[in-house]
């Protein structure tokens, strides 16, 4: 009891610590303004409320330390004081901030933040609502271990898609609106967060469903499983049709301003696939991958361009793209000799310096009058016949990216991604096992550029005017985010990961102040929760192979040691 | 002695390597006959695998020649000399751990594989029919070894030690070599092992028509299965001949058990 005792303490305190964090920031007060539960909550209110449940389930934890299981009402109480403790903690920030002038060092310790911690309520019912508010998700975090399994996944579930449907409401009354379903827009949403039905109905569906699955899902699963080989494949291709219908119609569905938001996924799903290449394939960490992407973009921008100094012969963009993919291979081959015999964090270090060389080249005097300087490129045009209106456009960015994801998955599964594995795996013997370790390190590497610089080249006929600042290291950090987000070597985890880290941020304009700060969060996260990324190219086996629990054997042995390598070791 | 010498498939003529100031083969001079199982044997430190690592192009010689099949194999890269048919195990196993036991086997094949890149990139029937006689190849290798047939799909990690062992021969084997090099084959084996994989080393030199040189510390292993040995003690060749005549020879006894042994 004691154990449990410190351990729910210590827990709130953490959980304190990232409540008041939250607040400082400003993030409680930006989200302020969109609510959760129509006149209900806010979701500025919301969050420590989430911390506070976090806080509990963590402190409801089963403590490997002590022998047998704890009692329910231990764990319960442990993740109510824990959450307690982190409510109590922001109400005392709140009184604080009432008391004395805090705004002058800090400037988010405003009254507006008092407001939204006391749910606008006042000091004293409004203390006493978060305090006990905590306290009692942070009992329900903890329940969640003493549920049955599948009911807490089903409550888990549940309760993401309710805080998903109101994060993503301009996105998903847009969609309702396009389809002619205003009635169901109406019924769920309003004054952008759900309505009080909307919020039981979307909980019990999306928990609904997710009990379901988990209850009779492996029925269906071994049913697909006991059909003859030419039914599944008939299956697979009928799933395969229903997704590229899906893909085809969704600019249509989700109307202009979302199929910009697609756009912008697409792209970095090309260039996180290219990446994917380089680092998931072949174990090679290249953090200057942002050098492939401005190559791309500036020679399309160059060679097309009406206006590009010194040099433009107005070369359409499909004539061009020949051109881009022979800069590719020249840059890819000449980033890749320098650095075959570099490993692991020499590597890493190394090319890291070459993006930021191809920044600093295209924005000095030197290249100024090819690539513009500063100012860079004007009037770039659009992939004619296809114009730049992002519903239009879309088209051939799916075009590349299915041909690059369809290219992606048959290397894998070829002589030549066995052997990028065996060098990602141990270079000294892959050589010794006959790969070519020169060879294939520049395979990859021009492999991954060619990826790249149609990327780059496809922003830059989309965007129509580039500038050497959109070229910087960031670029590189989102293309190796999201491939880690989303399950290193894997090709439907890279996007995934596009969709979670490049397109949600464009949908939730409140997180773009705190992007970065999410990423790390996110990141740090899923190297602790998932470290093989949400969809892991292992998972590919588990479709292969029938023996469910075999697989979950194999799969558990080796989480954390595959995907985690080649981005903290190797 | 001379026809044998002729008939060599493997000579390595003055071989030397140093370490900076260390000499961890001085002046070698080594000879494996065609179709011959050749153990070398020596003290710990005495440079055997140094000069395994110089038979592979993992270390390159400070001076001297190694010729292999008629050919130079100095200055040739490690997967160039795999090529030429000489593949090889590890003392300390060094699978591909995250990859399935198949496609450990089908990496080993990589050598005699044709298909390019942009033929894996768009899939050619020629790439396909290919990638299904590797499978078929590897799935024969696996038999051969004594591999349980429902492995196949597992991680390389996975197996228990003593399948990993052969997983490693089987991946050897993939290249079709003509040598066949084994870095202490049986080490952390129990005798039952150790009786199946010499058992199994031998039909392999009979089935594949191979050549196999072993390094190995079991004294029973190398006078059971070697038919000459070649003894190593701080870098230079010791003695070499016939097991008896190892077994008898004075030197050799002295350099394991130490001067005592001899005189005693």
């Amino acid at each position: 009891m004691d154990r449990t005792l410190r351990r729910a303490l210590t827990i709130g305190g953490l959980a304190s610590a990232a409540n008041v964090h939250v607040s400082l920031v400003g993030m409680v007060i930006t989200f302020q303004t969109r609510d959760f539960i129509a006149d209900v909550i806010t979701l500025g209110s919301v969050m420590p409320l989430l911390i506070a449940m976090v806080a509990g389930w963590l402190a409801g934890r089963p403590d490997k330390a002590t022998a047998g299981t704890p009692s329910a009402a231990t764990v319960i109480v442990g993740g109510a004081l824990a959450g307690a403790v982190a409510g109590a903690v922001l109400a005392g920030l709140a009184f604080l901030i009432g008391v004395v002038d805090l705004q002058s060092v800090l400037v988010n310790a405003s009254s507006r933040l008092v407001e939204a911690l006391q749910f606008g309520q006042g000091a004293t019912i409004g203390t006493l609502l978060l305090v006990g508010g905590s306290a009692a998700v942070g009992a329900m975090g903890a329940a969640l271990h003493v549920l049955p399994s599948l009911l807490a996944r089903a409550v888990t579930i549940g309760l993401s898609t309710t805080l998903g449907f109101t994060l993503m409401e301009p996105f998903i009354s847009a969609v309702l609106r396009n389809l002619s379903l205003d009635v169901v827009e109406r019924l769920i949403f309003a004054g952008g967060g759900l309505t009080p039905l909307g919020f039981v109905l979307v909980f019990l569906v999306s928990a609904g469903i997710a009990y379901a699955w988990g209850r009779r899902g492996h029925v269906a699963r071994e049913r697909v499983a006991a059909m003859p080989e030419d039914r599944q494949r008939t299956m697979k291709l009928i799933a395969f049709a229903l997704i590229g219908v899906l893909l085809l119609a969704l600019p249509q569905i989700v109307g202009q301003r979302l199929s910009e938001v697609l756009t912008t996924v697409g792209i970095y799903v090309l260039l996180g696939l290219g990446l994917n290449i380089v680092v998931g394939f072949a174990g090679l960490l290249d953090l200057g991958y942002v050098a492939f992407y401005a190559v791309g973009a500036y020679v399309t921008a160059i060679l097309t361009s009406p206006v590009s100094p010194l040099f433009n012969p107005q070369l359409s963009f499909w004539a061009a793209l020949p051109f881009v993919i022979v800069a590719a291979a020249f840059i890819g081959l000449m980033v890749g000799t320098p650095v075959l015999r570099l490993r692991g964090d020499y590597l890493a270090i190394v090319t890291l310096g070459f993006g930021e060389i191809a920044r600093i080249i295209f924005l000095s005097e030197w290249a100024k009058p090819i690539a513009g300087g500063a100012q860079g490129i004007l009037s770039v045009p659009p992939p004619l016949p296809f114009s730049r209106d992002p519903q239009i456009i879309y088209y051939p960015i799916l075009f590349f990216c299915v041909l690059a994801a369809l290219g992606a998955v048959s290397l894998a599964s070829s002589r030549v991604g066995r052997a990028w594995n065996a060098m990602r795996e141990d270079e000294s013997v892959a050589e010794a096992t006959g790969v070519s370790t020169v060879k294939y390190k520049l395979l990859a590497f021009g492999l991954g550029a060619a990826f790249g610089c149609l990327s780059g080249a496809l922003f830059a006929a989309k965007i129509g005017t580039i500038f050497p600042n959109s070229f910087d290291i960031l670029v590189s950090i989102n293309a190796l985010s999201l491939i880690i987000l989303g399950g290193m070597g894997n090709i439907f985890g890279v996007v995934l990961g596009a969709f979670v880290l490049v397109g949600l941020p464009e949908l939730l304009r409140e997180f773009s102040e705190f992007r970065l700060l999410l990423y790390g969060a996110v990141l740090v996260a899923m190297m602790i929760l998932r470290p093989e990324g949400l969809l892991p190219s292992r998972s590919r086996r588990a479709e292969l192979h029938e023996r469910a629990d075999d697989d979950e054997e194999i799969y558990d042995a080796d989480a954390g040691v595959d995907t985690g390598r080649p981005v903290v070791t190797t | 002695m001379t026809d044998e010498a002729s008939d060599a498939i493997l000579s390595a003529r003055n071989v030397t390597m140093r370490f900076g100031g260390l000499v961890a083969n001085r002046d070698v001079n080594f000879e494996i006959p065609r179709n011959a199982i050749v153990s070398l044997i020596g003290p710990n430190g005495a440079g055997k695998t140094t000069f395994f690592n110089q038979l592979t192009g993992m270390l390159q010689p400070t001076s001297g020649d190694i010729v292999f099949d008629g050919e130079s194999i100095i200055g040739l890269a490690p997967n160039q000399i795999v090529q030429l048919g000489i593949s090889r195990t590890f003392q300390n196993i060094r699978l591909f751990g995250n990859m399935t036991v198949l496609a450990n086997v089908m990496v080993g094949r990589h050598v005699r594989l044709k298909a390019s890149w942009w033929g894996s990139l768009l899939k050619l029937p020629s790439v396909r029919a290919e990638e299904d006689a590797t499978r078929q190849r590897a799935r024969e290798l696996l038999d051969l070894v004594g591999l349980r047939r429902e492995y196949e799909e597992e991680w390389a990690s996975n197996l228990p030690y003593g399948d990993q062992r052969r997983l490693e021969l089987a991946r050897a084997l993939a290249s079709d070599p003509k040598l066949l090099l084994l870095d202490e084959p049986t080490a952390g084996m129990n005798p039952g092992e150790t009786a199946r994989l010499t058992a199994l080393i031998k039909r392999l030199r009979d089935e594949l028509n191979l050549t196999v040189l072993l390094i190995e510390h079991d004294m029973k292993v190398v006078m059971g299965i070697s038919e000459r040995i070649t003894v190593l003690d701080y870098g230079e060749k010791l003695a070499e001949g016939l097991p008896e005549e190892i077994r008898a020879n004075p030197r050799v006894i002295e350099a394991y058990l130490g001067k005592q042994a001899t005189t005693a």
